[in-house]
C-alpha cells in the first residue's frame, strides 16, 4: 500500500519554506518528491538594478546563515572581472569573518540535529556556545548577523586591534567546548543507534548528484573550494579537509564537528599573520568596472557558493547568476531517505543542513480510499523523540540496538 | 478582562511563519529560546501548529507563492490572535521591495498588530516587542 506524506511548506522552527512529499509503504519510505521555490524573491534581477557596491548588501540576504559566503563569492567575481587583488589585511579579515561564520553555522546545525533527535540538552548547550561567536562578530563587524563586511576591492571595516585578544580568547573556549561536544556525540550509544547507517548517500551518488560541502565530504567525496581553488588568504594558511566514508547522518555530524577545529586553526593563523600588515590598509578603490565576465566561488558552510557577473562597462551588473549549494544538497534527500522510516525522514532531510524545512503540517493520504490523516510538525518531532526513547530504554535494559 | 485573556497574557504561545525571509530572523527567534535569553522563563513557547498559537510571528516579504498559504494560516489561527510583523522585510519588504515575485508587505493582506524592525532584530528587541503586544491585550 503506497501512501503519500506531504511535509511542508512551512516549518515552525526555522529555515525557508520547502515542500517534500514522502511516498511510504507502512513505515518505510519508498520515494520522495520535492517542490522548492516558495521563497523565490527574484534576487538576480534585483541585483541587476543595483550598483556594484550595493549588491553585497543584497546577496548577503540570499541566506541569513551564509551571509558572509555569498558576498564573498560576489566580490571575488567582481575582482576577477577587474583583475585586482585586495590588500593583504583585507584578505585576512575576510578569512576571519568567513570562518567565524562557519563556526556559528556548524554549531547551529549540531544544535538543531540534537533537537530533532530528542536531545534538547544538545540543542541548548550548542546554542549557548554559539552566542559568544555572535558577540565577537558584533564587535568585529557591527552586527550579529548580516555583517556587511565585504566590498569589491577589500572590506568595509578594519579589525580593531583591541578585539584580537577577545577573538583569541573566544577560540580557546570554543575549542574546549567543541572538543566536549564532539566526544559527547561520538561516545553516545543512543546517537550511534539513531544516526549510524541512516540516510546513507555514497560517494558515487555524490558525484552523480553533484553534492557539495559536508554532505559530500561525509561520503568521502573530496571537494573543498578553499583548498582546490584557494582565494585570498586561504593559500597562506594550513588546514585539513575533513573526510569520512559512510555518508550517513552520523558522519555528517562528525565532519561538521571536526571542521570546527579546522576553522579555529585557520582563524588563529590569520590572527598571527595579520600582525605583519598595516592597520587601515583594508581596501583598494575600484574606479571603473570594465566590460567582461567574472566568476567567484567560495566554500560556504554548506558547500560551494558560485557567483557569475557580466559587465557592459556600466555601474551595474548586466547579469548576475547565483548558485547556492543547497540546491544540489536538497536533491540528495531523494535517494538518502529511501528505505528509512518516517521517524528518520525528518532527521535525514535535516542532515544536509538548510533543508529540513517545513512541516507546518503533515497529511497522510491513503491512495486506496482517499482518506486523509493530518499530522502536525509536533507529531513528526514526537515520532522521532519516541524512537530515541525506545532505543534509550533498550540500552538501559542492556539489550543494545535491536 | 476575561479569564482566558488573563491566562493568555501569562503564557503567550508563538507560531512562527517565514513568508520568504532569509532565515536570519528565524534564527534570532530561535536564539531567544536558548539559554542566553531564554524567553520560556516568561511562558513564551514556540509551538508546532498554528492551531495552538496566540501570537503569529511573521518574517519576510510576502512572495507570490506563499500568499495563499499565508491567508489560510491566518484564517486557521484561533481568535484572539495577535500578528507581529517581524524584521525589516516583514514591516516594509526591506531590500526586496522591488522584486518581481514579492507582492508586498504582509499588512496589505492581513491585519498586523505590531511591527518589530531590524535586519535582523536583536533578541532584546524581539522580547520588548512581544511584551508591547501583550500589553495591548
Amino acid at each position: 500500500m503506497v501512501k503519500k506524506i506531504p511535509i511542508g511548506p512551512f516549518h515552525p522552527i526555522l529555515e525557508e519554506p520547502e515542500f517534500f512529499e514522502l511516498h511510504v509503504d507502512g513505515e518505510r519510505v519508498i520515494g520522495m518528491d520535492m517542490t522548492i521555490g516558495w521563497s523565490h524573491r527574484g534576487i538576480e534581477l534585483l541585483s541587476e538594478h543595483k550598483t556594484w557596491d550595493q549588491v553585497p548588501f543584497l546577496v548577503e540576504r540570499v541566506c541569513g546563515i551564509c551571509s558572509c559566503s555569498h558576498p564573498y563569492a560576489y566580490v571575488k567575481a567582481v575582482e576577477d572581472l577587474c583583475g585586482v587583488e585586495p590588500p593583504l589585511r583585507a584578505q585576512f579579515i575576510r578569512c576571519i569573518v568567513a570562518e567565524l561564520e562557519r563556526l556559528h553555522s556548524h554549531f547551529l546545525w549540531t544544535g538543531l540535529a540534537g533537537h530533532f533527535l530528542g536531545y534538547n540538552t544538545v540543542f541548548m548547550w550548542t546554542w549557548r556556545f554559539r552566542e559568544p561567536i555572535l558577540d565577537v562578530l558584533e564587535a568585529v563587524t557591527g552586527n550579529r548577523n548580516h555583517y556587511a563586511v565585504m566590498k569589491p576591492g577589500g572590506v568595509r571595516r578594519d579589525l580593531p586591534q583591541e578585539e584580537i585578544g577577545n577573538v583569541l580568547k573566544l577560540l580557546d573556549t570554543l575549542e574546549k567546548n567543541n572538543d566536549m561536544l564532539t566526544k559527547a556525540i561520538v561516545d553516545d550509544p543512543v546517537i550511534h543507534a539513531r544516526t549510524k547507517g541512516v540516510g546513507v548517500f555514497n560517494k558515487a551518488q555524490c558525484r552523480l548528484y553533484g553534492a557539495l560541502g559536508p554532505t559530500a565530504r561525509s561520503a568521502g567525496y573530496d571537494v573543498d573550494i578553499r583548498r582546490d581553488h584557494p582565494i585570498d588568504a586561504y593559500d597562506k594558511v594550513k588546514f585539513n579537509v575533513i573526510l569520512c566514508e559512510h555518508g550517513d547522518v552520523f558522519d555528517k555530524a562528525v565532519v561538521r564537528q571536526l571542521e570546527n577545529f579546522e576553522s579555529i586553526k585557520i582563524i588563529r593563523q590569520c590572527l598571527k599573520l595579520i600582525e605583519d600588515t598595516k592597520p587601515g590598509d583594508i581596501s583598494i578603490e575600484i574606479k571603473e568596472v570594465p566590460p567582461g565576465e567574472g566568476i567567484g566561488a567560495y566554500e560556504a558552510p554548506r558547500g560551494e557558493v558560485f557567483h557569475y557577473v557580466r559587465s557592459n562597462g556600466g555601474n551595474m551588473p548586466m547579469r548576475h547568476k547565483v548558485r547556492a549549494p543547497s540546491f544540489n544538497n536538497i536533491l540528495t534527500n531523494e535517494l538518502s531517505v529511501l528505505g528509512n522510516t518516517v521517524a528518520d525522514a525528518g532527521l535525514i532531510t535535516a542532515a544536509v543542513d538548510p533543508c529540513y524545512s517545513c512541516t507546518e503540517r503533515v497529511g497522510i493520504v491513503d491512495r486506496r480510499d482517499g482518506t486523509r490523516r493530518v499530522l502536525t510538525e509536533a507529531d513528526l518531532v514526537r515520532l522521532s523523540h519516541e524512537k530515541t526513547e525506545l532505543i534509550r530504554k533498550r540500552f538501559a535494559e542492556g539489550g543494545g540496538n535491536r | 478582562m476575561s479569564l482566558a485573556l488573563k491566562a493568555l497574557k501569562k503564557s503567550p504561545w508563538i507560531f512562527h511563519v517565514n513568508t520568504g525571509a532569509c532565515n536570519n530572523c528565524d534564527i534570532e527567534i530561535l536564539d531567544c529560546l536558548t539559554p542566553r535569553f531564554d524567553v520560556e522563563r516568561f511562558g513564551v513557547v514556540l509551538v508546532g501548529s498554528v492551531r495552538h498559537a496566540d501570537v503569529l510571528l511573521i518574517s519576510g516579504p510576502v512572495t507570490q507563492n506563499i500568499l495563499p498559504r499565508l491567508k489560510r494560516l491566518y484564517e486557521a489561527a484561533p481568535r484572539p490572535i495577535k500578528v507581529v510583523a517581524f524584521g525589516a522585510c516583514g514591516c516594509r519588504c526591506g531590500i526586496f521591495r522591488d522584486g518581481y515575485n514579492v507582492v508586498g508587505p504582509m499588512d496589505k493582506f492581513i491585519p498586523v498588530d505590531a511591527y518589530i524592525p531590524g535586519c535582523p532584530p536583536k533578541p532584546e528587541t524581539i522580547i520588548s516587542g512581544i511584551v508591547k503586544v501583550l500589553n495591548q491585550l
